[in-house]
This record gives structure tokens, sequence and C-alpha cells, in this order.
């Protein structure tokens, strides 16, 4: 029979019951959707931590290898580098890498050294400006661009400049430190990028 | 005028139909040319674990599994990452990398006339009853470059890896009439293995399954996802019918 | 809150006064008769599978790679290493199988109810061409996972149209881009498959639905509504069989989506290969150009069509005759306007001859799918023994060809030549709630 009186209360509570239901399903169906864009299991695997000997790199050179595509310098650093680090505190923006750099490294990294073991140096090489990759000046002698260097990193595109410790200078257009990825010692002679030390926070 | 009654039963005949085609349509390729019945069960992780072990020991020295990963492996199969590395990578190959046999393919086409095609989809392509049975038929064959033969796969040119633990198989020939070859009426164990047959059939069984698993990893997922899918999708359309009811009730008879 | 979607909608009337007619015209005032039935699901289901198909196909193109080289390992990305790939890729295969069930019952809707005839005939023709388009875009799709199957089934398809006189060979190259189906052919038909046949789909679609508002909804009585009286509860103008089809199609159409889904998923969660009807076996092996698969087949909703091409025999030294007649089989249904001559629209109040005609063509395409897809050719050892399979696989599907084709030649004649006694057709029509 004709259906005079609409209950319009019932409808209403039906039509959002059944939006709010059907809102959910929506929402749960996008999520696969969404989640395809994670790194994939081959993305990962391709990302996976890197091994290095450190047997043959010399004192005070600096080898270059790849991790997640991004160029990884590891120094083997001299006495006489590393007693440069305290020399050159006054003229950096964030020698003690707690301040706008605070982020650019590991808790176990966040030393003047920015290092687990002082002669031991792993940084991205990717400059802090705008991702340049930036040349190893390891010779403590002046350089065209500081009479005053004490060894570090030069970027050449935008004239930015690191200490040996990764550490940026004022007055150069790269805001923070060079970044620490994680990494630790498998051994004395072998260091793995990637991972953190077992118990590090 | 169709009578409510008359249009329910239309309603039930149809729903039941689709049902009964999507049920039909699954059943029927089950049935798989007159193979006996492989009895797989991917959710079984213990028979995928024994299976895993059997493929890793016996199989990836030629065959490869170039779509599995280590990792995915250890995940499914409730393995840690020092278990699979420890009794599965024999090639050096990272955690997170694909399962590569450690023969080269050069190498391997020059042996055995044929490269050994990889197995990741074997079961996909074949069926899995094929592939259990492929494993159960191989005999011994003199006549044959690699001294074996299988009734299901003749003149496949791969040697039986298995045999220590089947035993040797060797085939009784029917009667052979004149101008034909003789035809392999059955086989028999001439010589028994490490395992009895029931053992033996429990792990090809394993071992299918483990190919099973790998030719469709995300089997193990879809099942669960699937019954809260459909469960959801109930309810809403119990709520959409009496969403639609209470509309309808504006529209009525002439 | 609801202010302020007013206040949004008022400022977008102010600018775009057409938007408010629009909607009105289309959904809230678009008057549908009241009685539709089951029949009536299929149109919205297909545009849901056709939203699906095009969801899932941009993320699945998101990690395919179109080359020879590297299809089939991408394929296999997506289904393991690609979050959720495997759901993305079964939603996609399972939609396009979905699409051709959904489509062919919505066909034969327009069929028992006469919804091609006037003043629907360019629905019915535009619907045509939606089905024509889908085929091609369907058969591209199966081309790109570059299995076995996708490559033979290329190959085939593709040296159909070898059979035309003078230009055959000159054409296949020309399709092909190569010599044999080979990444030319895989490239393009990614092109054609990912972004062109898209388009021209959904512009058929708009302009499907275009032409059936124009001219407003059959039913299932075959009764014109806008002919009858007019005068109902939501309007003094509306048919009064008529009901608006926002809110009361859109709600029971969700109810169809709720039980249309529940298969789906049934499909895509428990049998995502549907027993090998929907992903096929042979191409889970890569193509191989030298090995073909023991039984080449279409996928299932071709089969019926290559049945036909199957069965009709080359003469005169040309194969054509099988490719003109599969060709035709699908003009015969473009021509129904013009073919089915009756005044009555419904198969309700239809001869009994129209009704049994029926039931024959869809035999025939039922079993015409039997012998396309190779079931007739396993069935008939099976059941009968050592006899001649092509023979008699012969003699069943020509014969199931000549019932086909003679559906469409019985209608001409059994409408034409007055042959038909119909039953008178009410004025209204019979509802049911």
């Amino acid at each position: 029979m004709a259906n005079e009186v609409v209950d319009h209360g019932r409808r209403r509570f039906l039509t959002a019951t059944t939006a709010v239901v059907g809102g959910i399903g929506v929402v749960t169906a996008a999520v696969p959707f969404i989640k395809s864009w994670e790194p994939s299991a081959r993305a990962k695997a391709a990302g996976a931590p890197v091994t290095q000997s450190l047997a043959k790199i010399e004192a005070g050179q600096m080898i270059t290898i790849a991790w997640r595509s991004k160029p990884v310098f590891i120094v083997n650093r001299t006495p006489a580098q590393l007693a440069t680090l305290p020399m050159v505190d006054s003229r950096l923006v964030d020698p003690k890498s707690d301040g706008s750099s605070a982020d650019q490294q590991p808790k176990y990294a966040q030393n003047e050294a920015r290092s687990i073991k002082p002669e031991w140096l792993v940084l991205i090489g990717i400059c802090t400006h705008l991702g340049c990759v930036p040349d190893f000046f390891p010779e403590l002698k002046p350089q065209p661009f500081d009479p005053e260097w004490k060894g570090g990193f030069y970027c050449p595109c935008h004239k930015s400049r690191y200490d040996i410790a990764g550490r940026v200078y004022s007055g150069v257009p790269a805001p923070k430190n060079l970044p620490v990825p994680p990494y630790n010692f498998i051994d004395d002679t072998t260091v793995q990028i990637g991972v953190d030390p077992k118990g590090a926070v | 005028m169709i009578k409510r009654q008359q249009q329910w039963q239309r309603y039930i005949f149809s729903a039941a139909l689709a049902f009964g085609l999507v049920f039909v349509g699954t059943a029927q390729a089950e049935e798989a040319g007159g193979l006996p019945p492989a009895g797989t069960n991917v959710q079984d992780q213990a028979s995928l674990q024994r299976g895993a072990k059997l493929f890793f020991n016996y199989c990836v020295g030629c065959h490869s599994l170039k779509y599995a990963r280590y990792a995915r492996i250890g995940d499914d199969l409730g393995l840690s990452e020092a278990e699979v590395m420890g009794n599965f990578n024999f090639t050096g190959a990272k955690y997170g990398e694909t399962v590569v046999s450690s023969m080269p393919a050069e190498s391997a086409a020059k042996w055995f006339g044929k490269a050994p095609p990889d197995l990741s989809l074997e079961v996909r392509a074949k069926g899995a009853d094929w592939v259990n049975a492929y494993l159960n038929s191989f005999y011994l064959d003199a006549s044959r470059p690699v001294g074996w033969n299988n009734t299901v796969f003749p003149n496949a040119s791969m040697p039986f890896p298995l045999w220590e633990l089947q035993g040797l198989q060797t085939a009784v020939l029917a009667p052979g009439k004149p101008g034909q070859d003789a035809a392999v009426e059955k086989l028999e164990l001439a010589q028994p293995g490490k395992l009895t047959p029931a053992q033996f059939q429990r792990a090809t069984r394993d071992l299918t399954n483990f190919l099973e698993y790998v030719s469709e990893p995300a089997a193990l997922q879809r099942h669960h996802y699937g019954i809260w899918v459909l469960l959801f999708l109930a309810a809403f359309t119990l709520l959409a019918y009496f969403l639609k009811k209470e509309y309808w009730k504006d529209v009525h008879e002439a | 809150m609801a202010k302020v979607l007013t206040s949004i909608g008022d400022w977008i009337g102010e600018r775009a006064p057409g938007l408010a007619p629009m909607y009105r015209k289309h959904m809230t005032e678009y008057y549908a008769p009241k009685n539709f039935n089951l029949w009536y699901y299929f149109g919205s289901l297909a545009l849901l599978v056709l939203i699906n198909q095009i969801v899932t196909g941009i993320f699945l193109t998101m990690n395919y790679n179109p080359s020879a080289a590297g299809a089939f390992d991408s394929v296999e990305y997506i289904m393991r290493d690609v979050e959720w790939g495997w759901l993305i890729r079964y939603m996609h295969s399972t939609g396009a199988s979905l699409f051709f069930v959904v489509v062919f019952l919505h066909m034969f809707r327009g069929i028992i109810y006469g919804s091609f005839k006037k003043p629907r005939e360019l629905v019915w023709l535009l619907g045509m061409l939606i089905f024509l388009v889908l085929m091609a875009e369907a058969f591209m799709g199966y081309v790109l996972p570059w299995g076995n199957m996708s490559f033979w089934g290329a190959q085939v398809i593709i040296s159909l149209f070898g059979t035309v006189p003078f230009i055959g060979d000159a054409l296949v190259q020309w399709i092909m881009g190569d010599f044999l189906p080979a990444d030319a052919t895989l490239n393009r038909f990614f092109a054609l498959h990912v972004i062109a046949l898209p388009i021209v789909l959904l512009l058929l679609v708009v302009l499907h639905l275009a032409a059936l508002h124009e001219v407003g909804s059959n039913n299932p009585d075959g009764v014109d509504v806008k002919h009858g009286s007019r005068g109902n509860r939501w309007s003094p103008l509306a048919p009064v069989d008529g009901i608006p089809f926002h809110p009361y199609y859109t709600v029971k159409d969700l109810v169809g989506v709720g039980f249309f889904l529940m298969i789906a998923s049934f499909i895509i969660f428990f049998a995502p290969t549907l027993g090998g009807w929907f992903l096929e076996p042979d191409n889970f092996i890569p193509a191989n150009n030298l090995v073909t698969p023991s039984h080449i087949k279409p996928v299932w909703y071709f089969t019926p069509f290559y049945a036909i091409v199957r069965m009709i025999p080359s003469f005169l030294g040309s194969a054509v005759w099988g490719v003109i007649a599969m060709f035709g089989s699908i003009a015969a249904l473009f021509a129904m306007p013009w073919l089915d001559r009756g005044a009555v629209k419904s198969i309700r109040y239809r001869g009994t001859g129209y009704k049994v005609a029926l039931g024959l063509f869809v035999l025939s395409f039922f079993m015409l799918g039997a012998v396309g897809s190779g079931i007739t050719a396993e069935v008939i050892p099976a059941w009968f023994g050592n006899v001649d399979v092509t023979f008699w696989e012969n003699l069943f599907g020509r014969t199931m060809t000549a019932i086909y084709f003679g559906f469409f030649v019985f209608l001409w004649a059994y409408t034409t030549f007055g042959w038909e006694t119909t039953k008178p057709v009410p004025d209204r029509v019979t509802t049911h709630d």
C-alpha cells in the first residue's frame, strides 16, 4: 500500500549509517593502493646494508662506496687531522652537532669527531645545500678558497666548506653538517653501513 | 504481474547460478588429465619448511627460483634470517636477494642439452598434481644420455636428484607391438632408498607444496583478507538493502 | 557545516549555472520506469567495473615494464615485491572477465526487452561500439603480460587479418611492426590499451548515457512510459509510472553493487585464476616464439566468436570467410533494430516462436563457447570414445553457427512477414516492488 507518512528520521539514520559503512569500505580499499607506493621488496633489497673492509684504506685516505644509491665517504683520519677539530670550532655553524645539525647523525656519532671510533669517519657525501658531492681536501695547507684551511671537504658547486668531521663552516650556502648514516663495526677492520650498532639508542 | 515469491525464486536462482558457475569453474581444472591429486596445502607451514629444505638440498644446484627472495621465504615460512642464510643460501647471495642457482646457465645448457628451467612458476604453469607426479615417476633408462627417463615427461633431460631418498625405479615394459617402441606399463622399485615409499610420497608432496607456495606467495595472505572482505561486504549489502527498502516504500503498486 | 557547503554551492552556481539543472535532469528529475528488475543492474555494474579497470590499471602501469624483455618479469615483480601488488593485479584480471559477464548480460537485457528499438537505436549502436572497443581493449590487455598465451594469442588473432585478400600480409606486418609479435607490437599495444582506447571507451560511455537520457529508459514490459498519462507523486509533468532515478535507483543499484562485489571478492581472494578460466596456466610461462602451447585458445569471452572463425572452412583458396563470419556475428547484433521489425518490444508479450528462437540463440552462444574453448574436443572422445573428433566437432560447431545466424534470419522473416502472434501489451507497466 502507499506509504503516505515518510519516516525521515529512519531515512536519515539508514542513509548516514550506509554512507559511513560504505565510506569505511572505500577508505580501507584505498589502503592497498597507497601502500603500493612503499619501497618494494626489490628496492629494499637494493637498499640493504653494505659491508666494507677497512684493511686497505691507508691513513689520511678516503674511499667512496655506494649505499642506497648514495655516495658514502669512509676516511681513515690521522692524529694530525683529528687534532685540527677543536681549532676550527669558532668558525663552524654547529660545532657540537646539537643545534641546527642535531638531526644529521645518530646519537652515537654526536661528538666532536662525529664518529664511533675517532680515526674512522663515515659520512654521506651529499652537500646539504643543493646535493652535489663535495671533493676531499685532506691536506692542511692554505687553499684558494680558504687561506686557513685545516683539511676537510669543499663543494665545487656553490663553494660550501666542511671540516674533517663533516661540520659545516659559517658563511657558506650549506646550512647543516654532512649527514652520518647508521653504521657499525662488525669487527675492527670491517664496517657495515645501514645498521646501528647493537644496543645503540 | 509477478508474485513476490516467484520474484524471490528468480533472485535466488540467479545467485545460485552465479555461484554455481564459479564453483564449477574452479573445480573443473582440478582434474588435471587423470593425474593423482598431489594433496598440497600451502597453509601447512611445517610442510613448506620440509619442502624448502628438500629444494635447497637437492634442486637449487641446477634450478633457480628467480622471482623468490630469501627474505620472503624466511618471513612466510616462519624461519629466521640465520636459519635461512645458514640452511638455504649456498651462493653467497644477500638476504634480500633472489634465489639463483649456482650453476651457470651456459654450462648447464652444454651439459644437459637444455638449461634447467627456473621453477618459480612451475606449479602455476603445470599444476601441483603434474609436478608431484613428475617427481614420483623417474626411472632408470640406459638409453638416455643422463641415464634417467620419466613417464610423466618422456625424454626429459633431467637426472633424478632424489634417488637416494626414493631408491631406484625401473620400468616394466608392456609387450611390444611389432614396429613400435615398448610402452611403459608400470614402474617398480628395484632398489629401496633411505625413505619408505610412503615417506617418499610425503617428501614429494612437501616439495611440491613448497613450489606451489613459490608460484604464488600471496596465496598465504589472500585467504585471510578474503574472509574479512566478504564479511564486511555482506554487512554492507544488508545495510544497503534496508536503505533501499525504506526508500522504496514511496513507490507503490498502481 | 551545511551552511558552508550551501554557500560553496551557491558560489559555483553563480558561475556555472548549468550544473545544478544538469544534475536534476540526469539524476533527481530523470524519471525511469518503476518496474526495473534483475536485468537492469548490469548497466551500473558495467560502469563500476570500468572505474575499477581504470584505477587498478593506473596502479599496474606504475610498475609494469612494457618491453618484451621486461614485461613478464615486471608482472611477477608486481605479484611478489610490490606491496599489495598481487591484489591490484587480481582486481584487474578478475575485473576484465567480469566486465564481459556484465556486458553480455546487459546486452541480453536489451535484446529481451527490445531496448534497441525505436527511439533507442542510437543507444544500442553506441553500446555495440563500446562492445567492439572493449574487445580490442581486452585483447591488447591480455598480450601485455607477455606470457606464452599472450604471444600465441596475439600471433593467431593478428594473423586473421592476413586472410584479407591482396593486402593481408602487409596488413599483418603493419599491425605487428615486425615479422612476428615482438617488442614493437607490445609497445604499441601498451599505448593503445593504457591511454588511447580508454579515452575512446569513456567518450562512448558518456555518449551512450546521453543518448539514453534523451529518449528515456525502456522497461521489462516494453511500455513507453512517456506516452502514458502524466503526473506522479514527485512531479505533475513526469510520467505516471516514472520514479526519480535518484534516490530510488541509486539506492537500489547500491544493493546490486554489494552483491556483485561479494562475487568479485570471492573470486579475487579465493580463486583468482578461476580454475584457469580467468588466468590461464600457459600464461605463467614466458613468451616463446619456438614453443606453441598445446591448446591455443582465446580467453573465454572470445571463445564463441573464435569458434565461428574455425567452423567456416576455407574455400577459393582463402580463409577470409571465417573472419568475415566472425565480424558478421557482431555486425548482425548491430543490425538488430532493422532486423527485428516487430512492434512489440518485450519478450513478455511476444510470440512463442520468438521465445524458442531466442532460447536456441542463447544455447548456440554457449555451445560455440564450448567449441572455441576446446571443451567439445575433450568431451567428444570422453563421451563417445574413439570417433573422428574433428568431423563431429565441425558438425556440432557448424550446426551451432547456423543456429546463431539463423536467429537473425528467422527474426527478420518472423517479423517482416507477420508470422508472429503477440499478446496484448498493457497500457501501463506491471510493477513489482
